[in-house]
């Protein structure tokens, strides 16, 4: 970019802001992230000295290791199957054009727009009448609702990319629709489908306000966090956070490798 | 060229709601011919060249292949591969794995599909690209991998939907040329749409003028050029200077610029029906002075010049309005005074003109 007609002043200006503005956002998980490495009870300045006890501490919690097996189960079925979800819907906005679309779209698009409160009590009176809440089946079923929406936006997003003739022309080479659906648009999307894959497992590992209504003794990592913070203020809790922290954002970070590859690679064609 | 038909288009009609995209089309394609569509776009050619790839299914009528009925048939159970405007090429496949596509979907065993394949990228010379990415092509390149991406599979028919127009002028000619060589060289039916008058003259056997879903002419681009069927056609091609008016019954058309003769073949008009005649550019003169003899004339004011390479075409406009073209060499031209606003005369001998009657 030519920045040569931009006053010194404002060009500082405008950096300093956005030192502020990452500051803001990531001051708060970075003092957790020092605290967890700090041998003092209650986080405070200055600080002790370099210690990892709070780690082992969690890491000889069952009650931790029970919590992420529960998150990681639920997580791995949730992204799978709101991914299948998702990538179905989008094609559906893809392929077809019929009467009520927006609508459809318009729901499709709808819960993680509700207040996760709602969403949460809602979910618990209508599973407990079916006989499905406290239990991991139950935060599967609320985070697939939830989660499957983002999968939809990812993957459409890159449908749309998609020239529309690419389909037709593995039919009329020989590909029946199935054919063309595994051949052509699966691996069209494949970058989103991967990218939805991560996103929605990153969403199911944090949520919390719906798996505290629903999750009952199944608790996923963050309900139990909250368990621990009812009962004893300990530095175990900047521990785990910053483990959900660095877990989440390694999946989200994975996703925007793979979705800006594809939007790269859409860019080189798209340009000629 | 031989004259059995290897598709028929039966009263196919397709509607698109209320819009009637192809009205009754009546069309043979022969066996080893170029037939090209043209039209200007939303004439119903490309709907005419989807419907015979399955794309689209007609609303009415039937369409035959070899014979045979093909309105239910999917279109991948088709052999009618087509080379699309866009070119639709799968980005995620190199170039070898594109031209493989058609066979791996006809289940052709991995190492007969590579070797047919390669065949094909050698001879459509883009053997040194098999394992590059598409968007890492030129577009000439591009186009070489589409065509064999549906050659590949040695159908009867190849369609082509306006497969020249992302290319620049002389990238376009040298397509035009490999085409032409390839469907001499297999001897199988092309069906090329269009909306370039060059492209179509200059490559097809056939060339089929459509507007607005009717088919208006059918013709060899001389055959087009020398007898425009109707005022649409002659409109179309865009050389001609054309007058409608009402026949006097003495072998005279009474028009807005004045009263012409008709060609001799064409006195026969009754009195009163109206009809159209057409004079080529390249038969029109240009004089100062009145012209003398048996010659018909229009006064007009020159309006402007197009630089055509040898010859340049002078516009003008007649008292009424009316467009009218001369095409001249330059050494005539020089001998004219052709400035904007100059009036002068356009003759032409009055056997020289077509005539179209109306329906």
């Amino acid at each position: 970019m030519n920045n040569f007609n931009r006053s010194k002043f404002v060009e500082f200006g405008l950096r300093f802001y956005i030192l502020l503005s990452f500051g803001f956002v990531f001051a708060p998980i970075a003092a957790s992230f020092v605290f967890s490495f700090n041998s003092d009870r209650f986080p405070s300045i200055p600080l002790g000295s370099f210690s990892t006890e709070w780690y082992q501490a969690v890491a000889t919690d069952p009650l931790v290791w029970d919590g992420l097996r529960n998150t990681l189960f639920v997580g791995f079925i949730v992204s799978v199957v709101s991914t299948i979800l998702g990538f179905g819907a989008a094609y559906t906005d893809f392929r077809y054009r019929f009467f009520g679309k927006s609508v459809y779209m318009a729901l499709a698009l709808l819960p993680p727009t509700i207040p996760v409160v709602i969403m949460g009590l809602a979910m618990l009176a209508y599973l407990s009448r079916i006989n499905l809440s406290g239990q991991s089946i139950s935060v599967i079923i609320s985070h697939i609702v939830i989660c499957s929406p983002f999968a939809m936006a990812i993957t459409r997003l890159r449908l749309s990319q998609m020239d529309p003739d690419l389909e037709a022309a593995a039919w009329n080479l020989g590909a029946s629709e199935w054919a063309a659906m595994r051949y052509v648009i699966v691996p069209f999307a494949l970058p989103a489908i991967f990218g939805a894959l991560f996103i929605t497992m990153a969403v199911s590992f944090d949520e919390f306000a719906i798996s505290w209504f629903v999750s009952g003794l199944n608790e996923t990592l963050p309900v139990k966090v909250l368990g621990f913070l009812q009962g004893q203020v300990s530095p175990r809790i900047n521990a785990i956070g910053t483990f959900v922290f660095v877990t989440s954002m390694t999946l989200v970070i994975i996703a925007q490798i793979l979705l800006t590859r594809q939007m790269r690679d859409t860019n080189i064609v798209a340009k000629d | 060229m031989q004259n059995e038909p290897l598709v028929t288009f039966n009263g196919v009609i397709k509607k698109f709601g209320g819009f009637v995209a192809v009205q009754k089309l009546d069309l043979e394609i022969h066996k080893g011919e170029f037939l090209a569509i043209m039209g200007s776009s939303g004439c119903g050619k490309t709907t005419t060249l989807r419907m015979l790839a399955g794309l689209d299914a007609p609303t009415e009528g039937e369409i035959r292949l070899s014979g045979k009925p093909i309105n239910d048939l999917p279109t991948w159970q088709r052999d009618t591969p087509m080379v699309w405007q866009s070119l639709a090429l799968f980005p995620f496949l190199n170039v070898i794995e594109n031209v493989e596509f058609a066979l791996k979907m006809r289940g052709v065993g991995a190492k007969e599909r590579r070797s047919r394949a390669e065949n094909w990228l050698e001879r459509m010379q883009i053997s040194e690209f098999a394992t590059r990415n598409i968007a890492q092509l030129s577009g000439g390149q591009r186009q070489r991998v589409a065509l064999a991406r549906s050659l590949v599979v040695e159908p009867e028919i190849l369609l082509l939907d306006e497969p020249l127009s992302a290319l620049d002028a002389n990238l376009k000619v040298r397509m035009q040329s490999v085409l032409q060589g390839l469907q001499q060289e297999l001897g199988i039916t092309f069906v090329y749409v269009t909306h370039s008058q060059s492209e179509a003259f200059s490559m097809a056997d056939r060339v089929v003028i459509m507007s607005k879903g009717v088919v208006e002419q059918v013709g060899t681009a001389q055959e087009i050029y020398r007898a425009p069927k109707t005022r649409f056609v002659a409109e179309f091609l865009g050389s001609s200077n054309i007058f409608s008016g009402k026949c006097d019954g003495n072998g005279n058309l009474e028009t807005a610029v004045g009263k012409l003769h008709l060609p001799k073949a064409g006195t026969t008009q009754r009195k009163g029906q109206s009809a159209t005649i057409v004079i080529l550019d390249t038969r029109a003169h240009l004089s100062v002075t009145q012209p003398k003899g048996d010659v018909d004339f229009v006064r007009a004011n020159v309006i402007g010049e197009e630089f055509t390479g040898a010859t340049a075409t002078i516009y003008l406009e007649a008292e009424d309005g009316s467009e009218l073209r001369v095409q001249k060499d330059h050494e005539t031209l020089a001998a004219l005074p052709i400035n904007v606003g100059q009036s002068l005369y356009v003759s032409w001998q009055p056997n020289e003109t077509h005539l179209i009657p109306d329906v």
